[in-house]
């Protein structure tokens, strides 16, 4: 069997910034795995700017995000395996993989980084009731048409769930010619970031219809309409309030999710609100050796904190792979459910940790407060938190001193 | 002249195709839609019923049986996934537990081989996830599941192998008896036919109506399913019913050959042959029945649900019969009609010769079919060895069912050949993840025009307007 240092699986944003960080990190001997006949995964296809304004303070298209990255891994010529799928991957480390010229092929690695990215919920997760035409899309799928392939999918538009990829795609498919008649958001707030609602609804006259769903599908051939209702505070559609839009096309972006199966063969444990793996501040997983970035991790909203999370993977990659000796602790991150959850959960080592969350709900005028038992370790006030935007904190060894649990709250007046 | 022409490429349709297609025949079978298997073989609970629902005597009760003898044969030779899980016909109280008694008189009364009524301790050790609340329970070993559309695609492919004309986009809205053969007309065409098979499901009646024969109608009654993701597929080992009310064998809870949890289905009588609408009652109540079958059915992992209409005679039983020379009825095919298939195809065949039909064996007829499903289940020496020929299967498409591109292509290839994303999808599973088609789709629509020699905007979800892109929005580079 082959042996390669470190495999890391996908070839997009994490995948690639993780390769560079552990070359960087002297780590040569490594090979990105990418199932798609390109690197750059998603960015592909998001060809709207607006990405990298925090990590190169400059506003890029998708393409000329990943292209950065790509660059780096040509120059530094790290291997790369384009149209590979991986298969499995064992607890001890061996990935299976396929493609044309290979066939089905196994490699062990030392360590191996995960970064498969997340995949979007789709309409049979949701059970709404009615036919099943043609027309019905999740907003990735009808961007990948558009976008990468120039087809039109559709010209009269509905969009349920105001998640980014909704929104980015109500304005393309306006720009397109198409005409979107609301986007429809289960919650009474949105989850995509604000700047996405400013520049991709309002600029454009399309009505965001907060607290309203879909709650049936109408054509037999071709989507012809949808009956959408608004739901009472414990989400149910109010009957009386049953509105019905003709139109051809429904979007769905109604939540992403990590995509973990190679995870679970790898024995990875998960986390039942992230999706993804459970992690210590180096995204090592569970499975030692394993780590984890990315989408695949945790969904996060800007892929300039998915680059910064892949190099924390591939830097301790590389460091484990080396065999540097640790000298190791063990700290619990818990949150209070106001925040949802924490990544990484766990601490294992003391020395600066940037800790992400993300909140349950929309807060206004709340403190962000870390404790240890009666101890503050940390506390901040913010006027608004909203579940959209991610949160990071950064903790200091001298902060964790002999904390064995930490507990993420939120005061709310 | 054809000297068989079947109505409806359904199972019940395929299965007499395939049946026949092992004497010297000139047979077609004509199909309304885009695809086979459109009709109730696309969508209902995909169990091969022991035989003891019918009653005593009846044909549904006779065919169930036999069919129930036949079906793992049947599907090994057609390369068909088949397993033969078990069933249990569950009960919750002293009522149930006299319905469950009776089921077992009934089905020992109609051949049913090796039923046993079970107390809560025996259901709970060979069951553990059935509800804690079930007290008895009516296991039928012989109970099996197999794919229904799977089959019929399966059974209408291996009958053109052995040189039947399929006719697709083939409405009948005439057939005109001559005295010799009778002419079957569709809006554009006209086929001749010595004989012909009314396999038309819901319409059936309608078919029949067009030879003069008014004497039974049928009508649709829906059924609502929901499917889960496969990581629920192992939650029980048997088919799992209730007992049954007189508008069906209620709700069920069943693993799928694929290793998906099937739930549901509803029962509703409906007027509308074409509605295939699911409802939220509907899907609340397989949720809600589904639950009390058994404990740690996660609808949060349901990636799809869907509706089928059952082809309910006005009878009570199968109507398989010759209301003229030379012209059969298998109309009101529902359930047990699936596990009856291979058995209304013998007794059809036996109709037609008793009608006067006395064909001679094809010499050169193959009963087998390749396993579209080989690859998949071959080892990596075995999958190597095949894309060293074929490069292709080593190209994932869909990668939550690890579909590869060869798989694709060589289905696209296969008869019946498919033209749309739910045709290439009901052959080779890929959209038929958790995905649902998301990542693999745009590229399926680029493999269907390549081969089918259409523009990529020209490909379709299922036929007719069901259009994935409208129109070009980019010149190519």
């Amino acid at each position: 069997m082959k042996e390669i240092e470190l495999v890391i699986v996908g070839g997009g944003p994490a995948g690639m910034s993780a390769a560079v960080a552990a070359y960087e990190s002297g780590i040569s001997d490594l090979l990105i795995i990418e199932r798609d006949a390109r690197l750059g995964g998603i960015l592909q296809q998001c060809i709207h700017n607006g990405f990298g304004l925090h990590r190169f303070g400059e506003e890029l298209t998708g393409p000329e995000y990943a292209w950065k990255y790509e660059k780096l891994v040509r120059e530094k010529q790290i291997p790369f395996l384009p149209n590979t799928m991986v298969l499995d991957i064992t607890p001890d480390k061996v990935v299976t993989a396929t493609n044309a010229t290979d066939g089905v092929f196994q490699i062990k690695a030392k360590a191996i980084i995960l970064a498969m990215g997340c995949r979007e919920r789709s309409r049979g997760a949701l059970n709404i009731a009615g036919t099943r035409p043609a027309g019905i899309y999740t907003a990735g799928t009808a961007q990948k048409y558009v976008n990468l392939k120039g087809y039109m999918p559709g010209k009269e538009v509905v969009i349920l769930g105001s998640g980014d990829i909704g929104l980015i795609m109500a304005r393309r498919m306006t720009l397109e010619g198409a005409k979107v008649h609301a986007v429809c958001e289960l919650m009474p707030y949105s989850g995509g970031l604000a700047r996405n609602i400013e520049q991709c609804l309002h600029d454009f006259d399309i009505p965001l219809r907060l607290s309203h769903t879909v709650v049936e599908i109408h054509g037999k051939e071709r989507l012809t309409g949808v009956t959408i209702a608004k739901v009472d505070k414990n989400r149910r559609p109010i009957p009386e309030t049953r509105e019905y839009i003709p139109c051809d096309t429904l979007l769905l972006s109604v939540g992403l999710i990590p995509e973990n199966e190679l995870s679970k063969t790898a024995s990875v444990t998960l986390d039942r609100v992230t999706g993804g793996a459970v992690v210590d501040q180096d995204r090592q997983t569970s499975v030692e050796g394993i780590f984890a970035c990315g989408n695949v991790l945790h969904v996060h909203d800007l892929v300039d904190y998915v680059s910064e999370e892949a190099e924390i993977a591939g830097k301790n990659a590389a460091a484990y792979i080396r065999g540097e000796a640790i000298e190791r602790t063990e700290i619990n991150l818990r949150t209070d459910g106001k925040i949802r959850y924490t990544v990484p959960q766990r601490i294992t080592q003391k020395k600066d940790v940037t800790v992400y969350f993300r909140v349950a709900d929309v807060y206004r005028n709340v403190t962000v407060k870390i404790l240890d038992g009666e101890r503050v370790v940390y506390q901040k006030k913010k006027p608004r938190v909203a579940p959209g935007e991610m949160e990071s904190i950064t903790l200091n060894a001298d902060q964790l001193a002999d904390a064995k649990e930490l507990l993420f709250a939120l005061e709310v007046k | 002249m054809y000297d068989i022409a079947i109505v409806g490429a359904g199972v019940i349709g395929g299965m007499i195709a395939r049946t026949l297609a092992r004497y010297r025949l000139k047979i077609c079978i004509l199909e309304k839609k885009h695809d086979v298997a459109m009709g109730a073989s696309s969508a209902n609970s995909a169990i091969v019923h022991a035989g003891f629902d019918a009653a005593p005597g009846s044909l549904k009760a006779k065919l169930n049986v036999r069919g129930s003898e036949m079906m793992e044969e049947v599907c090994r030779e057609l390369g068909v996934k088949y397993r033969n899980n078990g069933s249990l016909v569950i009960g919750f109280d002293e009522a149930d537990r006299q319905t469950v008694e009776e089921l077992y008189r009934r089905g020992n009364e109609n051949g049913v081989k090796n039923l046993k009524v079970l107390d809560a301790e025996d259901l709970h050790r060979l069951e553990p996830n059935v509800s804690k609340n079930a007290v008895c329970a009516l296991h039928a070993p012989t109970g099996s599941i197999v794919c229904p559309y799977e089959l019929t695609i399966a059974a209408i492919g291996n009958a053109m192998d052995n040189g039947a004309d399929l006719l697709l986009d083939f409405e009948v809205c005439d057939i005109r008896d001559t005295g010799k053969h009778f002419e079957i007309t569709s809006p554009d065409k006209t086929v001749l036919a010595k004989y012909v098979i009314n396999a038309a499901g819901l319409y059936s009646d309608a078919i029949a109506r067009m030879v003069g024969d008014d004497s039974f109608t049928v009508h649709p009654r829906r059924g609502e399913y929901i499917l889960l993701d496969k990581e629920c597929g192992t939650l029980l080992n048997h088919t799992v019913f209730r007992t049954p009310s007189k508008m069906g064998k209620g709700i069920l809870v069943s693993p799928t050959v694929d290793g998906n949890l099937l739930t549901g289905p509803t029962s509703t009588d409906m007027d509308d042959k074409e509605n295939k609408a699911t409802t939220a009652e509907g899907l609340a109540l397989v949720m809600k029945q589904a639950s009390e079958n058994a404990d740690g059915v996660l609808f949060g992992k349901s990636i799809t649900s869907f509706c089928g209409l059952r082809a309910v005679g006005s009878t009570g039983d199968f109507i398989i019969n010759l209301p003229r020379a030379r012209f059969v009825n298998v109309a009101g095919i529902e359930s047990p009609g699936l596990s009856s298939a291979p058995a209304i195809a013998e007794y059809v065949v036996e109709l037609l010769a008793k009608a006067g039909l006395k064909p001679e064996e094809n010499p050169s007829y193959t009963p087998t079919r390749p396993a579209m499903h080989a690859f998949r289940e071959a080892s990596i020496e075995e999958k190597n060895a095949i894309i060293q020929k074929d490069p292709t299967y080593g190209h994932i498409i869909c990668r939550c069912e690890t579909v590869t591109e060869g798989e694709i292509l060589t289905a696209i290839r296969t008869n019946p050949r498919p033209r749309d994303l739910d045709g290439v999808k009901r052959r080779t599973r890929a959209q038929m993840g958790r995905c649902q088609g998301g990542f693999c789709s745009p590229y399926i629509v680029e493999l269907l025009a390549k081969e089918n020699n259409i523009p990529y905007e020209a490909v379709t979800k299922f036929g007719g307007a069901s259009l994935i892109n409208f129109e070009r929005t980019k010149e190519e580079r």
